[in-house]
């Protein structure tokens, strides 16, 4: 692990890179997601095209499409921005049903007493069905958390930097320790995610903690 | 993608050692080999976790866990190590299909397990009053009860393997991955973009096909049922208890 003691400066750098390739497609995929969620939890004719269509861009291969976005947007096949594109993409593939399902789980007497108590829709959404998905929704973010830590390594094969790096650094060179430390790190970044994600899930849910014990 | 389509127009690529249809079936030789392995370990011990409920958190920490280790670190390990002990291709291709395995048996065992897990008490009672062994109950209730899981789980476990088959090609194996890196080391977008529209169209099939055999294999019994619009009844006859 001298080689980690070294290395530690470049380490944590690529580790933010990574962080942060990882953390905006989420933004990006949740912000989408929802609206896209909300269509197919309302309308019931959108909702196998909506959930069926963005599951399909989930099987497209993350190198492939990581190499097939330039056609879409654009830019050089070394520009980050197909990663965080890429990303956003397989985001939403996941989201779009978790959505849909978090907002079909809230009883529609909840609804329905909102109604009654004067609440218009936008504010009955904002304000009662969306808080009361959460942890449906989160559920599912914390899966595309951690398996966006994963696929963003595969961009070190165009040569884009971050945790990836090290892969292709230490196979090059024939050296185990970079990759072994860019494995470890990979895997605390998607925990750190994980839990970030739990513990603002818990925190905006405080009526799920009320009357369980701790 | 002027290049993308002469690229992928050019007959030149369509035959040969390395053309399009070799490239395809060492990618299928890669991913079939590989799921036959993983159905061949994830599914017996999926259906014994769910049967028995035995080593339940186990599998769940599992399939969460293994989702945070990237594979391109994890296949690169696997060949450094496994490499130097064999020789010529099998060098790469032994490391490569391990780490393909590896990754392809959580799903799998969860959709195993969750399935068998998932039927119906009920049922598995009355297989049991009919006087039925414990195997045949796993046999001839639970499994094919099960399947539409086992098949989802087979189908995810599908995807990610010919998605990340493709990586075989950067410990210098075959398959459509070598396109894809080939064409980056001659600066050939051309060829870059056509083998991964290429991984694309293959994943769609793959899945496309996997959902064909399910509907064949799954029972009709086991379709979701559906719910009329109008009545919110179940359209289909479905006893009541009470």
């Amino acid at each position: 692990m001298n080689w980690l003691l070294t290395h530690l400066d470049e380490v944590g750098g690529l580790m933010v890179t990574h962080a942060v390739l990882s953390v905006i497609p989420l933004v990006i995929g949740l912000v989408v997601a929802v609206p896209l969620g909300w269509l197919a939890w309302r309308y019931r004719l959108l909702r196998t095209p909506l959930v069926a269509g963005t599951g399909l861009l989930y099987t497209i291969p993350s190198l492939a499409l990581f190499i097939l976005m330039p056609l879409v947007l654009g830019t050089g096949i070394l520009d980050p921005l197909n990663v965080v594109v890429a990303l956003s993409v397989y985001t939403v593939a996941l989201l779009v049903r978790t959505v849909a399902d978090g907002l079909a789980s809230v009883p529609d007497e909840v609804l329905q007493a909102a109604t009654a108590m004067g609440i218009g829709p936008l504010r009955r959404f904002f304000g009662v069905q969306l808080p009361l998905a959460v942890p449906v929704i989160a559920a599912g973010l914390r899966v595309a958390a951690v398996s966006n830590v994963s696929i963003v390594s595969v961009a070190a094969l165009l040569g884009i930097a971050q945790l990836g790096s090290l892969f292709t650094d230490g196979f090059a060179r024939n050296f185990l320790d970079p990759i072994i430390v860019g494995i470890v790190a990979c895997m605390v970044l998607a925990l750190a995610l994980d839990l970030a994600i739990l513990a603002v899930s818990r925190a905006v849910t405080p009526w799920l903690r009320v009357g369980s014990p701790a | 993608m002027n290049l993308l389509w002469t690229w992928l127009a050019d007959p030149a690529h369509w035959q040969g050692d390395d053309g399009i249809p070799v490239r395809i079936a060492e990618h299928l030789a890669y991913s079939g080999v590989t799921l036959l392995l993983a159905a061949a370990i994830g599914v017996p011990l999926g259906l014994w976790v769910g049967h028995t409920g035995r080593g339940r958190v186990l599998v769940v920490n599992l399939v969460n866990g293994m989702r945070s280790v990237p594979t391109l670190g994890l296949l690169f390990v696997a060949v450094l190590v496994v490499g130097p002990l064999l020789a010529g291709d099998i060098a790469f291709v032994v490391p490569a299909i391990f780490v393909l395995v590896v990754l392809a048996v959580p799903p799998i065992l969860a959709g195993a397990y969750a399935g068998v897990e998932g039927v119906d008490p009920g049922a598995r009672d009355a297989a049991r009053g009919m006087g039925m062994r414990p195997l045949e109950v796993l046999a001839k209730v639970e499994v094919p009860c099960a399947l539409p899981l086992i098949f989802s789980g087979l189908r995810s476990a599908a995807l990610q393997v010919v998605a990340t088959a493709t990586l075989a090609a950067s410990v210098s194996l075959g398959g459509l991955g070598r396109f894809l890196i080939d064409g980056q080391a001659y600066r050939d977008y051309g060829q870059m973009a056509g083998g991964a529209l290429l991984v694309a169209v293959l994943a769609m099939l793959v899945d496309l096909v996997l959902a064909g055999v399910q509907r064949v294999a799954v029972s009709p019994g086991l379709a979701p049922v559906r719910t009329s619009r109008r009545t919110g009844r179940l359209s289909r006859l479905v006893p009541t208890t009470t």
